[in-house]
């Protein structure tokens, strides 16, 4: 029974020294795998925290979701790249005040002999119809994420409905699916920073089609209303996204490197 | 690619450095997982003290429920357990989603299953005249089934012991309530999800390894418990 005690003493303690460590204020802050994956939130968050002495807790999940944990009122801010479904996310009254933060592309990546031969498609609608055309495997989110939602995008303006078992929902991350992919031999639509932080040692595909303007993929920050959920730290959240916007974060943004590449780009103002 | 000596080496050095990530997600793991323990033995072994020696109508149906129970998915705890703390959920009000709380409510709900019926089934195995023998020799009620938990003291600690290797090796609540917070609700088994994903397969293996054996001393600690 005194060992059982002890336990008791030892969790209590435990618990006393959580306490005292949990005293700072937390930001809850939904955001894409991406922004997590790539190693940007490690170097982008540590000064804002030390200057407001608070921790921001970063949820990374697809696109989708972080918007839907903002429209629970879950997390104070959402940090996300798919324009359409923020917009939408603004004009329904969950968020307030988004700003553009910075952009990168996506790439269609595939095994290097290109089996379908989409290097030299024009557009990347053409390209996913080349993929489709020759049912090579190509291997899709699936998971309602901006990367997902870009390609469902795509495939619209191909006119194509992809089906059939050459087209794989994975139902995963980015990571994940580029592994997938790397594994099936198949295609996949990636965003640059995860691509460039796999190539080389974990994936052996090479981006076999980049560059047309239809790959953008901006990233935006938005504030969850206040008004609507009157319980999120809607001054943190702010200035977070002022400190974001602003010429310390941006400066963060366009110096990271992964793999002595960039992975993100700011708007030139 | 050698991912098991890679891993190896990679679990040495992470042990060896103490490296702050590891540090915490082991520390999360491990108070999450014993706060979860202690709160499902407290309402698991009276629970399953209660079904073992009393009779009453029903009473199969109660232990078929408790067998179901401890073969829930935690996926399905964690998607049950969301619905009811997210700001949406009625219990939203107390924002406790995404923090460790989230976690040890979930597992708390995943270990009293088996923290029950294992009790269930030590006191079921107990002699059979250790009641009636304190209740002859004067003991009240009360006291003779607390003489009867005590003699079955190593059963029920071994329905413990299963409870906590339950919820420190299991990855749906903790992901789904945690919310995989870095240095915060990151655990171990989340953090291994999280680096597979990434493709670091032989950093998640490290962990892995980490995980096992952290789960080995404290079972090893509590073996050694039981045997006093």
């Amino acid at each position: 029974m005194n060992s059982l005690r002890g336990i008791i003493l030892t969790l209590v303690a435990l618990v006393v020294l959580c306490g005292a460590a949990s005293a700072e204020e937390r930001l809850k802050m939904s955001t894409t795998t991406s922004t997590q994956d790539s190693g940007l939130l490690k170097v982008l968050l540590p000064p804002f925290e030390k200057k407001n002495n608070c921790k921001v807790d970063v949820i990374a999940v697809g696109t989708g979701q972080a918007l839907k944990l903002g429209e629970a009122g879950d997390v104070d801010v959402v940090f996300v790249h798919a324009r359409k479904l923020e917009d939408k996310f603004v004009a329904d009254g969950f968020g307030v005040n988004r700003k553009d933060v910075m952009y990168n592309d996506f790439v269609i990546i595939g095994p290097k002999n290109d089996p379908a031969g989409i290097a030299k498609a024009k557009t990347a609608a053409e390209a996913l119809k080349l993929i489709a055309a020759r049912q090579a495997t190509f291997v899709s989110r699936g998971d309602k994420s901006g990367t997902h939602m870009k390609e469902l995008e795509l495939w619209k303006a191909a006119g194509t409905d992809p089906k059939g078992s050459w087209y794989i929902e994975a139902g995963q991350g980015m990571g994940p699916v580029i592994t997938m992919a790397t594994e099936r031999r198949g295609y996949t639509l990636a965003d640059r920073g995860t691509y460039n932080a796999f190539k080389g040692q974990k994936t052996d595909l090479a981006i076999v089609f980049q560059g047309e303007k239809g790959l953008f993929n901006p990233y935006g920050i938005i504030a969850v209303n206040p008004k609507k959920f009157p319980h999120v730290k809607y001054d943190l959240a702010m200035k977070f996204i002022d400190y974001v916007t602003g010429p310390e974060g941006l400066k963060i943004i366009s110096g990271y490197k992964a793999h002595g590449e960039p992975v993100f780009f700011i708007y030139k103002k | 690619m050698d991912f098991f000596s890679e891993s190896l080496k990679t679990a040495l050095e992470l042990i060896t450095s103490r490296d702050p990530d590891v540090v915490s997600a082991v520390t999360v793991s491990v108070v999450v997982s014993l706060w979860s323990t202690l709160f499902a033995s407290l309402a698991g072994v009276p629970a399953g003290v209660a079904v073992a020696v009393t009779e009453f109508t029903g009473k199969r149906a109660v232990v078929t429920l408790l067998n179901t129970l401890m073969a829930l998915p935690t996926v399905v705890v964690g998607l049950f357990v969301y619905s009811l703390i997210s700001r949406q959920g009625p219990l939203g009000g107390f924002g406790i989603l995404f923090t460790p709380w989230a976690m040890v409510v979930g597992q708390t709900l995943l270990a009293i299953p088996i923290v029950a019926n294992l009790t269930m089934s030590a006191i079921k195995g107990a002699d059979p005249r250790i009641v009636p023998t304190a209740l002859t020799l004067g003991a009240g009620p009360f006291e003779s089934i607390r003489r009867l938990v005590v003699e079955m003291r190593f059963g029920i600690m071994a329905a413990v012991i299963a409870g906590f290797g339950r919820v420190i090796a299991e990855v749906g609540v903790a992901m789904m309530l945690g919310g995989n917070i870095r240095g915060y609700t990151r655990t171990m088994t989340t953090a291994i999800a999280m680096e597979t994903g990434k493709g670091e397969f032989a950093l998640g293996l490290a962990l892995g390894l980490i995980l096992m054996t952290v789960a080995l001393m404290i079972n090893m600690a509590l073996n050694a418990l039981q045997q006093r």
